[in-house]
């Protein structure tokens, strides 16, 4: 084993309730996660875990902001300003034809602001070639991995909190680095 | 005080496990094309051809060589344009409106529903292009910058707004169900065997985990994309309608029409989504997964619609009348006894009666009249588009100017090309891509099911 891999622990649950209610025992134990890995969400997760909420809400509403402000600008300065023309001598600032098309403008950069960003963040490319801890937690297992550099029990005391607390398998997994 | 609530149907049956939900959506995506896709594909091809020629022609000719007259500037194009964007309704409806409402059902069918949406869509905006004539130059729909003194287009316009929302619609649908497939992609990149599978699928996947951090910032997107679809779905029939409802032509100029467009849409989108899928589960075997329930629900959704449509065109009737203006009165009698009530009495028989059979829970269970009446309120919306346009337009105020409309084998021929489209991506999609979400059904088996076991395969 080289200095430079990281090595990992992989506890693999067989039901979201089972993980959920392990993590706080695990946690408690003096173990730290390094994450868990599941099929589907698994509401409540993230709280056990103490993730912090995402904010990505604050992301949509910024993207959606420039989008309506771009859309009311373009269209003003191109229909009133540019070249304003006199139709039957109405305003040429007409604001309620001007909805729709900033509407739409809106939605489109809030999605795809707000996808782009969390793809970004999350390290989600199609180059990205993923730490897969066990290939059956897209499937149907909930696999949890724990980072042996970061924790101070040894490998057989983890191994022993994870199987108390209704892990059905306990592996190694290693990745170079 | 004892309280209990009825006991709901469970979602999915057979006492699935998340192992088998897995196996049974993927061995098909694994599995070698089977004989009957080879048949049902080699068959949309043939149409696309067919179609594709015909496209050619119209392009080379020019749209001439349509059926079109001074009087009929509008036919078989602008109804087919807006068939396919109305069909083209019912899958961000699933996914969007039932996420909001926490609409649990929405899981099994709201993949499906979703690709057909797309690629209604792509038939929809592909009349769009063709009735421009010169294709190759739709960019002039854009508010590009331009060597004639920057003239931009008008947004003043309807068709303008409808370039923004058709265009909008058709990529902001696209990256919902993308991004909703993302970790179904990813369960077939672990699956697969053979690296040019595992590369294909895991460069479309992005490196996927399903990492609790992921999940919960991806459903925190999902849930944003969902609040801003919403909207976006009931703007854009509001804004095709509007192409009409904004002009000066009796029969157009009705404030009743976003409305009733909208349920319109609904009503032929979920149609369209109980014909297709009504094929796809018998062949795929999902019958545990879209359920009698499933159907039954998408019925009652239907009924409703369609009821909602019917109180439109009676309301449009009852207007015409009341508000006393004679070319309105005459366009509404002439639909109905005109030269083309024929058209009229079909969509009032196809959207309005027909539908009032699902009041019936035998008929709303039964597969054979599901699908056939899903078919027939296809047609009838199909014709009412036609009798909105060529009716309306087909006596002009000068009786000199009165001309009928009859296709030509052009008019038929691009509207074949868009259905061998819509079919050749609709297999492509039932056999390369997971045709249910599984990581939604998998999210809803535990609190849904009828016998929970966790055997894994």
């Amino acid at each position: 084993m080289s200095a430079t891999n990281t090595k990992y622990i992989v506890g693999i649950f067989d039901d979201e309730e089972d993980v959920l209610h392990a993590i706080p025992h695990i946690k408690e134990s003096g173990v730290k996660i390094h994450e868990v890995f599941t099929p589907f969400p698994v509401h409540g997760l993230d709280e056990v875990l103490g993730y912090q909420r995402s904010r990505i809400d604050i992301v949509a509403f910024l993207f959606g902001l420039t989008g309506f402000l771009s859309g009311l600008t373009m269209i003003s300065y191109m229909l009133s300003f540019d070249w304003p023309m006199n139709i039957g001598g109405k305003s040429n600032m007409p604001f309620p034809d001007f909805i729709p098309v900033t509407f739409e403008l809106t939605v489109l950069f809030t999605a795809f602001g707000m996808v782009i960003t969390f793809l970004i963040i999350s390290g989600l490319t199609p180059w990205t070639v993923p730490q897969i801890f066990d290939i059956r937690g897209t499937d149907d297992k909930f696999v949890m991995a724990i980072d042996l550099a970061h924790n101070k029990l040894s490998d057989e005391q983890i191994k022993e909190v994870l199987t108390s607390n209704g892990a059905t398998e306990v592996n190694y997994k290693e990745f170079k680095s | 005080m004892h309280i209990s609530s009825a006991v709901r149907e469970p979602l999915v049956t057979g006492g699935k496990s998340y192992g088998d939900v897995t196996y049974d959506i993927v061995r098909h995506v694994e599995g070698k094309p089977t004989k009957l896709w080879f048949a049902v594909m080699g068959f949309s091809l043939v149409l696309l051809s067919l179609g594709g020629f015909s496209l050619y022609k119209t392009w080379t000719i020019g749209i001439g060589a349509w059926g079109l007259n001074k009087t009929v500037g509008w036919a078989w194009d602008i109804t087919n344009f807006v068939w396919w964007v109305g069909i083209g309704h019912a899958g961000t409806l699933i996914s969007a409106v039932l996420l909001l409402f926490r609409q649990k059902w929405r899981t099994a069918v709201n993949r499906a529903a979703e690709a057909m949406t797309i690629f209604a869509v792509f038939c929809a905006g592909s009349f769009i292009l063709m009735h421009m004539g010169r294709t190759w130059l739709a960019h002039w729909a854009l508010p590009l910058p331009n060597t004639y003194g920057s003239l931009w287009v008008n947004f003043n316009s309807p068709l303008v707004w409808d370039v923004f929302a058709i265009s909008t619609y058709l990529s902001v649908s696209l990256v919902f169900w993308y991004i909703g497939m993302v970790p179904d992609l990813a369960t077939i990149r672990d699956r697969a065997t053979k690296p040019l599978t595992k590369a294909i699928y895991g460069a479309f996947s992005l490196g996927w985990t399903g990492g609790a951090k992921h999940w919960q910032r991806y459903e925190a997107v999902s849930l944003i994309l969902a609040a801003i679809s919403t909207p976006l779905v009931l703007s854009v029939h509001t804004i095709v309608s509007m192409d009409f409802a904004t002009s000066v032509i009796p029969g157009w100029h009705t404030t009743i029409f976003p409305p009733y467009f909208v349920a319109g849409a609904i009503f032929s989108g979920f149609a369209m989504v109980l014909t297709l899928l009504l094929v796809t589960r018998k062949v795929y075997k999902l019958e545990h997964y879209i359920t009698m329930t499933h159907i039954e629900t998408m019925n009652k959704i239907v009924m409703l619609t369609g009821s909602v449509v019917g109180v439109a065109y009676i309301t449009e009737f009852f207007m015409a009348w009341y508000s006393g203006v004679e070319y309105e009165q005459y366009c509404f009698l002439n639909r109905m006894f005109g030269p083309y009530w024929w058209a009229y009495w079909s969509m009032m028989a196809c959207n309005v009666f027909s539908p009032q059979l699902l009041w019936f829970k035998s008929i709303r269970r039964n597969l054979v009249a599901t699908f056939t009446l899903s078919i027939i309120v296809n047609i009838g919306m199909w014709f009412e588009r036609f009798v909105i346009i060529v009716s309306s337009l087909h006596r002009d105020y000068i009786p000199s100017s009165w001309r009928d409309f009859s296709p030509t084998i052009y008019d038929v021929g691009d509207y074949i090309f868009t259905f061998g489209l819509f079919f050749t991506l609709f297999f492509l999609f039932a056999k390369y891509l997971p045709v249910v979400n599984m990581a939604e059904v998998k999210s809803v088996l535990k609190s849904s099911t009828d016998k929970p076991s966790h055997k894994s395969h």
